[in-house]
C-alpha cells in the first residue's frame, strides 16, 4: 500500500481489499472490502459457513489469505514475518467462540501465561494487580481459584474477554460473542462489549449472526453473504431493504 | 483399462501422499530443533511434563517390570534345568532385561500410556481452540507444547528404563530366592558378570530415541489434530500406533549399528 493511501487512511485500524480465501474447492471469501475505523465497533452479520470467522482469523494471522491486502494498524499481516506478526498480535485481542480457556489452568493462570510472557518485568505484585483489574471489569473477581470446567458458559466468555484485555489492545476481534448463550446472559455479554470500548478505548470487529447482539453493540453493520459484502450501514440502514436474502435473515431472526 | 488408470491414480495418490506427510513431519522436527535454542525456555513447563511422564507412570511400570522380571525367570528355568544349568539364570535374566526387555517394555508401556495421553490433550487443544489462542496473544504455542513434553519424554524414558530394569531384577531374585535360596550377592554377583558397559549404553541410547519418538509423534499427531472431538480419538490412537511401529524398527536398525561396533 503506498505512503499516500496510508495518511489517508490513517484513522482506519483495518483494512481490507479484495481478499480471497478458498478452502480446496470451497471459495469462502469471494472479493471482501472492509474498514474498521478506530474506536468503532462493526459488527459483521452473516448465515454459518458465509466467512465470518475466517474473515478475522485472517486479520489475526492465524489464516493465510489467497489474494487481496489486509492491512492492520498500518501493517500488511500476510507478508509479517512471525516476529513482526507476535508484536502486531499484542495489540489484537481475540475472543473466541467457545472462550478457548486452558482448561488445565486455573482462571488466575489463565489470565497470567499471555502476561508473564510479555511483560516480563512485572513483580509478582504487579501481575495479581492486572489479573484484579480485568477480572473487576469483567465482573468475575470472585472466580480468580477457579477451574473453566468449574464456570458456566457466560462466565467463560467474560474470562476469556478478559484474558485478552489484560495485555490492553488496541483491536478487538469477537467470534460469536453470544452463541450458545441464553438471552439474560447474552445481553450481559453485549453490554460488556460496549464497556469494553468504552473503557479501554478499542475498536471491534463483532462476528454474530444475533441480530440482537449487532443491535446493542454495533455502531456499524455489515452483512456477508455468500463471501462478498452485500450491504453496511447501520443497523436499520441494512435491514431497510428489499433485498430477499438479507430480509429473510431478519424474520428468521425474530421468528427465533 | 479405465481400472488400472483409476488404481494407478490411487498408487500415485498414496506415494503423494506419503511424502507430503514425510516432508511435514521432516518440518515439525527441524521446527522442534530450531525452538529448543531460542529463547525464552519453557523450564516450569518441562519440570511439569517431566513429572507427568516419570513419576505418574511408575506404578504401571513397577507392575509391568516386576512381572516381566518374574515370568521370564519362571518360564527359562526348565529349559534351563535340562542342562543343569540354574546357577546361569541370574545372568541370562541380566542379559535379557538390560539388553532387551527394559527398553522396549518401557517404550511400549509409555508409549501407549504417554504417547496416547499427549495425542489426545494436544489434539483436544487443537479443536477447541486453545493452541490457536496461545498463538494470537504472541505465545509460541509450538515451544510451550510441543518442545516441553518431547524434551520431557526424551529425558524420563531413559530413566524409566533403568527402573524398570531394577524392578525386573528384583521380581527375578524374588522367584530364585524362593525356589534356589541363592543370596543376594551371588545373584548381583552372576547377574552383572555378563553385561558390559555398552549392553548399558546401548540400552539408554536405544530409551533416548525412543523417548523422543513417543513425543515427536504423540505431539505431531496432537498438534495436527483435526476433525472434531472424533479426530481427537483418531489422533490419541494414531500416536499409539505409529510410536509403536518406530519403536520396532528402531530397536532393529540401532541394534544392528550397536553390534557393529561389539
Amino acid at each position: 500500500m503506498s505512503e499516500a493511501v496510508k495518511n489517508k487512511e490513517d484513522k482506519k485500524v483495518v483494512i481490507i481489499r479484495d481478499l480471497y480465501k478458498s478452502f480446496g474447492d470451497n471459495e469462502v471469501l469471494r472479493g471482501v472490502d472492509l474498514e474498521l475505523n478506530a474506536g468503532e465497533n462493526l459488527v459483521v452479520l452473516g448465515k454459518s459457513g458465509t466467512g465470518k470467522s475466517v474473515l478475522i482469523k485472517i486479520i489475526s494471522g492465524l489464516l493465510k489469505p489467497d489474494s487481496g491486502v489486509v492491512n492492520v494498524l498500518g501493517k500488511e499481516v500476510p507478508i509479517l514475518k512471525e516476529k513482526g506478526l507476535n508484536e502486531l498480535r499484542l495489540k489484537i485481542g481475540f475472543s473466541f467462540q467457545n472462550s478457548a480457556l486452558y482448561d488445565s489452568m486455573t482462571v488466575k493462570e489463565n489470565l497470567a501465561f499471555p502476561l508473564v510472557r510479555h511483560k516480563t518485568n512485572l513483580s509478582k505484585k504487579e501481575v495479581d494487580k492486572a489479573i484484579d483489574t480485568v477480572l473487576d471489569a469483567v465482573g468475575l473477581l470472585e472466580k480468580k481459584r477457579q477451574m473453566p470446567s468449574e464456570l458456566s458458559g457466560g462466565q467463560k466468555k467474560r474470562i476469556g474477554i478478559a484474558r485478552t484485555l489484560i495485555l490492553q489492545p488496541e483491536i478487538m476481534l469477537y467470534d460469536e460473542p453470544t452463541a450458545g448463550l441464553d438471552p439474560i446472559t447474552s445481553c450481559e455479554i453485549n453490554e460488556l462489549i460496549n464497556e469494553v470500548k468504552a473503557k479501554y478505548n478499542t475498536s471491534s470487529i463483532i462476528i454474530t449472526h444475533d441480530l440482537t447482539c449487532a443491535k446493542i453493540t454495533g455502531d456499524r453493520v455489515a452483512m456477508l453473504l455468500d463471501g462478498r459484502f452485500v450491504k453496511e450501514g447501520s443497523f436499520a440502514d441494512v435491514f431497510t431493504t428489499e433485498d430477499e436474502q438479507i430480509k429473510s435473515f431478519y424474520d428468521y431472526n425474530f421468528i427465533q | 483399462m479405465s481400472s488400472n488408470n483409476s488404481k494407478g491414480y490411487f498408487i500415485s495418490k498414496g506415494i503423494d501422499g506419503f511424502f507430503l506427510i514425510f516432508s511435514d513431519v521432516i518440518a515439525f522436527i527441524g521446527r522442534f530443533f530450531k525452538e529448543t535454542f531460542r529463547r525464552p525456555f519453557e523450564w516450569n513447563e518441562l519440570v511439569k511434563q517431566s513429572y507427568e511422564v516419570g513419576y505418574r507412570s511408575l506404578a504401571l511400570i513397577t507392575l509391568t517390570g516386576f512381572i516381566t522380571g518374574v515370568v521370564f525367570t519362571k518360564q527359562s528355568r526348565p529349559s534351563l534345568a535340562e542342562f543343569g544349568a540354574q546357577s546361569w539364570l541370574p545372568s541370562l535374566v541380566a542379559i535379557a532385561v538390560i539388553k532387551s526387555l527394559a527398553p522396549l517394555v518401557t517404550a511400549l508401556i509409555c508409549a501407549g500410556k504417554v504417547g496416547s495421553s499427549i495425542g489426545a490433550e494436544l489434539g483436544s487443544m487443537r479443536v477447541t481452540e486453545q493452541i490457536d489462542a496461545m498463538e494470537v496473544s504472541a505465545v509460541k504455542p509450538f515451544k510451550y507444547l510441543v518442545n516441553t513434553r518431547i524434551g520431557a519424554t526424551t529425558a524420563m524414558i531413559p530413566m524409566l528404563m533403568l527402573y524398570t530394569a531394577f524392578v525386573s531384577m528384583m521380581g527375578s531374585y524374588l522367584d530364585i530366592y524362593l525356589h534356589e535360596q541363592t543370596s543376594f550377592t551371588f545373584f548381583v554377583q552372576s547377574a552383572f558378570s555378563k553385561i558390559t558397559f555398552l549392553d548399558f549404553a546401548s540400552s539408554i541410547i536405544r530409551s533416548i530415541v525412543f523417548g523422543f519418538t513417543i513425543g515427536a509423534v504423540g505431539c505431531y499427531k496432537g498438534y495436527n489434530t483435526t476433525g472434531g472431538t472424533q479426530g481427537v480419538g483418531k489422533a490419541a490412537n494414531a500416536a499409539v500406533v505409529t510410536s509403536m511401529f518406530l519403536i520396532f524398527i528402531e530397536e532393529v536398525i540401532i541394534l544392528q549399528i550397536i553390534n557393529y561396533f561389539r
